[in-house]
């Protein structure tokens, strides 16, 4: 149990300093930036205290707010799929996650490449819109969502699986 | 009561994402909003001394080309004073109106609508709200949050930033905002459709604001066309500067702030 605490917390401080301090300066092709701090959040342990975990996601992007000077906008955005998650989890993994905890190396990769998708989506949308945070430009709003999510997918992916070997 | 209370513990997880969402959602309306964004910038002391640790060791791989930058500057202020035809009398009673302090840059964005830098000065080194930052080859902000060690510049960058320029040729003035599509591109709005542009004509401050002295040199005219009213142009500004990287910058301190600001506070 404590394992599991010691594990998140280092999560949370070490996927902070990461996304501050070199996943937010990639700036590729000019603007898109891979969000990887969202690891936290689709990684923490199914069988949880929900308040805690909401808590701590709205604290993980405050955090990340502060660092880049984006208001509110990352706190929101995770919030948001922090609460939605076991929305997530059931569509992609069926109805049985609730009885077994799941391990996420473990799951069907198809699957998880369909969680992965869903939680980044639904994040980088809300997140370039509060962003922008201008009607006119929504193609600006849903162009950076795309290539934003790209980014964030393939480099939480390559994360997980980087870690997951060590692990087995 | 009790079932209002009922109500809350059974809804416990939906109303804490309620609360923390609509905490969220104050912050960015906040922070869309010009000098409202109160706490929560990255010039408090933990962001901006992991940011600094982070920029000492980024610092070695630019050396060179900041030594390059220094160089050129040197050369030119080294020529500026040997053409000089009079020599000026240098007194100290003669008074200074600007004040540089010199600042590194620990954190810059570029890529978002809303951009700041993070300097490693403050209060502690006489840095306060509404002071210019410029480098050696022209501006780049005003100090917008300030704390005991560090402060926080409005970039040029910035969908909030205005700041007052004019043309160097006909001295027409404007002020100047950015559109969020380029990050060496910025718009001069207000110049009458009477004024003859040419392409490659140089920008500089006006002097209008206490913040930058005349003359600072901003960049060059990119491109121009006519507003939807067809009376004022839309003029795109080359910056001399290149946002994207950065280092060491200067900060104004106007000497007569105080007087100025007392001057224009009686008017109101």
């Amino acid at each position: 149990m404590n394992n599991i605490v010691f594990l998140n917390i280092l999560r949370f401080v070490g996927l902070l300093l990461l996304q501050v301090l070199v996943c937010s300066n990639i700036n590729f092709m000019g603007y898109v930036n891979p969000f990887v701090y969202l690891l936290f959040i689709l990684l923490y342990p199914t069988s949880n205290n929900r308040l805690l975990f909401i808590f701590s996601s709205f604290l993980l992007g405050l955090c990340v707010d502060i660092f880049l000077d984006s208001g509110g906008a990352h706190a929101a955005a995770t919030v948001l799929i922090a609460f939605l998650r076991p929305l997530f989890l059931k569509f992609s993994f069926g109805a049985a996650y609730e009885y077994q905890a799941i391990k996420f190396s473990n799951t069907d990769f198809t699957k998880r490449l369909f969680y992965f998708l869903l939680v980044i989506v639904t994040h980088h949308l809300l997140l370039f819109s509060l962003v922008v945070f201008n009607q006119n430009e929504s193609l600006l709003i849903l162009n950076q969502t795309l290539y934003s999510t790209l980014f964030s997918l393939l480099l939480c992916l390559l994360l997980t699986s980087l870690f997951s070997t060590k692990q087995a | 009561m009790q079932q209002l209370f009922n109500f809350f513990i059974k809804n416990k997880t939906f109303v804490l994402f309620l609360l923390l969402f609509s905490i969220a959602i104050t912050l960015t309306v906040q922070s869309h909003e010009f000098h409202r964004s109160k706490f929560l910038n990255s010039s408090n002391k933990i962001t901006a001394s992991i940011y600094g640790v982070s920029q000492n060791v980024g610092q070695y791989f630019n050396l060179k080309k900041e030594n390059t930058l220094l160089l050129e500057e040197n050369r030119r202020l080294k020529s500026e004073r040997y053409n000089q035809k009079k020599t000026q009398t240098v007194d100290s009673i003669l008074k200074q109106t600007y004040t540089l302090n010199t600042a590194h840059v620990y954190k810059n964005s570029y890529a978002l609508p809303n951009n700041y830098l993070t300097l490693n000065k403050g209060l502690k080194d006489s840095v306060k709200e509404d002071y210019g930052v410029i480098t050696s080859k022209g501006i780049v902000g005003i100090i917008d949050k300030v704390s005991t060690h560090y402060s926080r510049v409005l970039s040029l960058l910035n969908t909030n930033s205005r700041v007052n320029v004019k043309l160097k040729k006909t001295k027409h003035f404007g002020s100047l905002s950015w559109n969020t599509k380029a990050a060496n591109i910025v718009q001069l709005n207000d110049i009458q459709d009477l004024v003859k542009l040419a392409i490659g004509d140089s920008v500089v401050t006006s002097g209008f604001s206490f913040t930058f002295p005349a003359n600072i040199p901003v960049g060059t005219v990119h491109s121009f066309r006519l507003n939807d009213t067809k009376d004022l142009y839309i003029i795109d500004v080359k910056l001399f500067n290149d946002m994207t990287n950065l280092e060491h910058v200067y900060v104004l301190k106007n000497n007569d702030i105080n007087e100025l600001e007392t001057l224009n506070d009686s008017d109101e």
